[in-house]
């Protein structure tokens, strides 16, 4: 805990932080929708990813009747089949996790969690999004494109991608390319902004180590985007021009219906280590902010300082380097040197430290707590437990002795969707619960987000447990029909059956939380200024929500560290990180020294 | 080691508070220009590394014929060399407060930096009329690739350099124009040294690359 005495007061200089020049708009339409304020934007990025991600989620409801259902519903074939799960896959990890986690929290929480009036570049900033706008238009638009959108699965892989049996392959994957590539142009200004924000306009007291671990999570999430994207973007370019102009970048020679193709000597592996060194630090560019969140809730709902603060940055940084060096874990199968596999094998398991750490210092905070069973906190335990639960059957597959039977079968399906699937999407729940009050000055309705929790965590554990054991039995993933299939048994189809009843359940309740969502921010009850009780600074704000330009007239001075919760000594339970010690209360009218 | 001594703090401790306290904040009193830039130029950094990787990939292959040598890309590399230069001696301008200077070193560098885009054009058009090297021809494709990526990110310099230019004709001083000179020539250097490097690599047959492929474990 923080000091919470007067003592080296006395030579703190008063805040003279030299302010940054706002745009102020003059219209609905500068205000709301060519908007540089951080706050619109990271609403008009997460309306956005929401919207796309419920086109994501109906597509997976599609993709389960079919699996469930076979033979049943005759408006899907086959080729819709893989365009749906290209396109579910595509949308929820980039689309929908990645532009919510940066774009939304990132844009509405860094300003608000460092003290500053915006993000550094606020025009580059709306640039940002407008672009993430058009590339999730441009996704959009496969669907009215003759062929329809891309089919190849949502990794993309070459030479299949851009071959004429596969669906979409005329235009479908070029514009799911295009769009990845605006994409990431439009996240590089954002992250930009993000990065530079961090580091640059932090107000008085706030160093780097009295940052919430929110903040923590998002700035390290984004440095790796920006390092890691640029992978994706050069794989896209090139198979853009493989498919346009018949360079042969990743294209081998090959021969199609019969007809020896013009390409040659391209090779289909280089893609596939472009895609991973993307794709696995994309894993880490979602579960990082989520770490980085749900330390914050667990902390705030328990009342008690985060355990292992310095520990917990530490992970952080760690986890976000060894993000890097374990992308070949995707590809056991793909023919590489053993010696190869075994070094990824071994860093997979080494990135399992770190994340174990964090694991523990967030039962640790729980423990002893005065733990608050508040929707934010029920999701909050519900991803430490899914996160366990997929984290350990990821340690299955990052061996590969035990990856390559399980390669391609449902078990890697459920593993996924357990790990960066469920869990993060239960963490951005919790802190839409939590920070909502925050944004619109209303409270989420109880009673609809108790069941909304109960529901999706419950049913999510029932769609994908057993599907793990459909992975064990051999039931391979992206088949649209199994029909009869010797070494499955006829019972993996009830399972099945089961599991889409099941997702479709859960899907349900995701439209009573939209419901709830859009009731509670016009009827919702009106929300007192801290509902939670919470110590870090968003809260602080002399508006709620928060005004342009966050703080009024002058910047807020901080303190202490975000978690200053069960100080020995103060009255309340928590003292916020703008609180000066002399302005702290005691409970026996006493000003005392209490640190831990 | 600034960073580690960072994330080795103790924030809850009395002690750090004290210390924590005196932090002034960074609110805009450092450049955010600058370190912006350097978050930038680290990204795109990223990208050229990755496609000179794929390049040595793609050159260990048996089938590989480097692209044949063009005698334009030696003058391009000069253009671009004075370029730099150019936008140097606008950075020593806005640092000995000499507005004139400013001004040359900006248009003597657009100027080659045009230059060196236009010789670069017609080196593509050059190989574009060869029938023997078409497209298909691995090393053709990245040269286009890569040669291209390079000007779209100078064309991308040009824009800036475009609206400092026009800060210099209306008249601003040399205190409101420094940033922008500044950033526009570490942009610039730093795409000099990115097309040194192609240029050597594009250029360079299998035989000069062998260790450096070897290193790398592409061979």
């Amino acid at each position: 805990m923080a000091d919470v005495g007067t003592v080296g007061l006395e030579q703190v200089p008063p805040a003279e932080v030299e302010e940054m020049e706002l745009f102020h708009p003059k219209s609905f339409a500068t205000k709301y929708i060519w908007s540089q304020d951080a706050k619109i934007i990271a609403v008009q990025y997460a309306g956005t990813a929401v919207a796309i991600g419920m086109v994501g989620l109906v597509l997976s409801w599609l993709m389960r009747l079919q699996l469930g259902f076979p033979e049943i519903f005759s408006f899907i074939s086959a080729k819709d089949y893989y365009q749906f799960i290209t396109m579910h896959g595509m949308i929820m990890v980039i689309y929908l996790l990645t532009a919510l986690f940066l774009g939304g929290f990132g844009n509405y929480l860094i300003p608000l969690m460092v003290g500053a009036r915006d993000m550094v570049f606020p025009y580059v900033n709306m640039l940002s999004y407008w672009i993430f706008l058009l590339a999730v238009l441009v996704l959009i638009a496969s669907w009215f494109v003759p062929g329809g959108p891309t089919g190849a699965g949502w990794t993309l892989y070459p030479p299949q991608a851009i071959l004429s049996g596969t669906p979409g392959s005329s235009t479908g994957i070029v514009l799911m390319l295009i769009s990845l590539a605006l994409f990431i142009v439009g996240f590089t200004m954002g992250g930009l902004n993000y990065v530079v924000t961090v580091l640059q306009a932090r107000t008085r007291g706030m160093t780097m180590m009295r940052l919430p671990l929110t903040v923590w999570g998002i700035f390290v999430a984004t440095i790796l985007a920006l390092l890691a994207f640029p992978a994706l973007f050069v794989g896209a370019v090139m198979m853009t021009l493989d498919k346009m102009l018949g360079t042969s970048f990743f294209m081998p020679a090959i021969v199609e219906m019969g007809q020896q193709l013009t390409y040659r000597g391209g090779s289909p592996l280089l893609f596939q280590h472009l895609f991973w060194f993307f794709g696995h630090p994309e894993v880490y560019i979602v579960a990082l902010p989520a770490f980085g969140i749900v330390s914050d809730l667990i902390s705030t709902h328990a009342r008690r300082n985060i355990f292992g603060y310095r520990l917990m940055v530490w992970a952080i940084v760690v986890i976000g380097g060894l993000s890097f060096i374990v992308w070949a874990h995707h590809m056991y199968v793909s023919g590489m040197n053993p010696y190869f596999g075994f070094f990824f094998a071994t860093t997979t398991l080494i990135i399992a430290v770190p994340t174990a750490i964090k694991v523990y210092n967030w039962v640790l905070t729980l423990w002893k707590g005065n733990i608050q069973l508040t929707i934010p906190m029920m999701f909050a335990i519900a991803f430490i437990v899914t996160f366990v639960n997929g984290g350990i059957t990821g340690l299955f597959l990052g061996n590969v002795i035990v990856d390559v039977p399980l390669s391609d079968t449902m078990f890697v399906v459920a593993h996924f969707h357990m790990v960066m699937g469920v869990a993060p999407i239960l963490v951005i729940f919790g802190a839409i619960y939590h920070w909502f009050p925050l944004m619109t000055g209303r409270m989420l309705h109880t009673g609809l987000g108790k069941f909304h929790f109960w529901v999706t965590f419950l049913g999510a554990y029932l769609i994908y447990f057993p599907m793990h054991y459909l992975g064990f039995l051999g039931v391979p993933r992206r088949y649209y029909e199994l029909k009869d299939t010797s070494f499955v048994p006829a019972s993996a189809a009830d399972l099945n059956a089961f599991i889409t009843v099941a997702a479709l359940i859960v899907g349900f309740a995701q439209i009573v939380f939209i419901i709830n969502i859009f009731w509670s921010a016009y009827k919702g009850k009106p929300s007192e200024k801290n509902p939670w009780k919470a110590a870090s600074l968003e809260w602080q704000t002399p508006g709620l929500p928060p005004g342009h330009g966050n703080w009024g007239k002058e910047l807020p001075v901080v303190y202490r560290w975000a978690y200053d919760y069960g100080v020995p000594g103060a009255k309340d339970d928590f003292i916020p990180q703008n609180v000066a010690p002399e302005q702290v209360e005691m409970d026996n009218d006493r000003k005392e020294t209490a640190t831990t | 080691m600034r960073i580690v001594h960072a994330l080795t703090r103790k924030p809850w401790t009395t002690a750090q508070g004290i210390i924590d306290n005196h932090y002034p904040g960074d609110a805009f009193q450092r450049p955010k220009g600058k370190l912006g830039l350097r978050f930038l130029i680290a990204v795109i950094s990223i990208v050229f590394f990755l496609l000179v990787i794929a390049y040595g990939e793609r050159m260990t292959v048996v089938d590989w014929r480097p692209a044949p040598p063009r005698g334009v890309l030696w003058l391009n590399t000069v253009w671009l060399i004075l370029s730099s230069i150019g936008l140097q001696w606008a950075r020593m301008g806005v640092r000995n407060d000499r507005i004139d200077r400013v001004s040359v070193g900006l248009v003597v560098g657009g100027i080659f930096a045009i230059a060196f885009l236009t010789g670069q054009f017609l080196a593509w058009r050059q190989l574009d009329s060869l029938p023997a090297f078409g497209i298909s021809n691995p090393a053709i494709a990245f040269f286009y690739l890569i040669t291209m990526a390079h000007a779209l990110h100078m064309v991308g310099g040009l824009v800036a350099w475009i609206r400092t230019m026009e800060k210099v004709w209306r008249g601003y001083g040399v205190a409101r124009i420094r940033q922008s000179v500044e950033l526009c020539t570490t942009y610039w250097h730093f795409l000099l040294v990115i097309w040194l490097v192609l240029f050597g690599l594009l250029f360079s047959g299998n035989s000069q690359l062998e260790f450096l492929l070897k290193i790398c474990g592409l061979k």
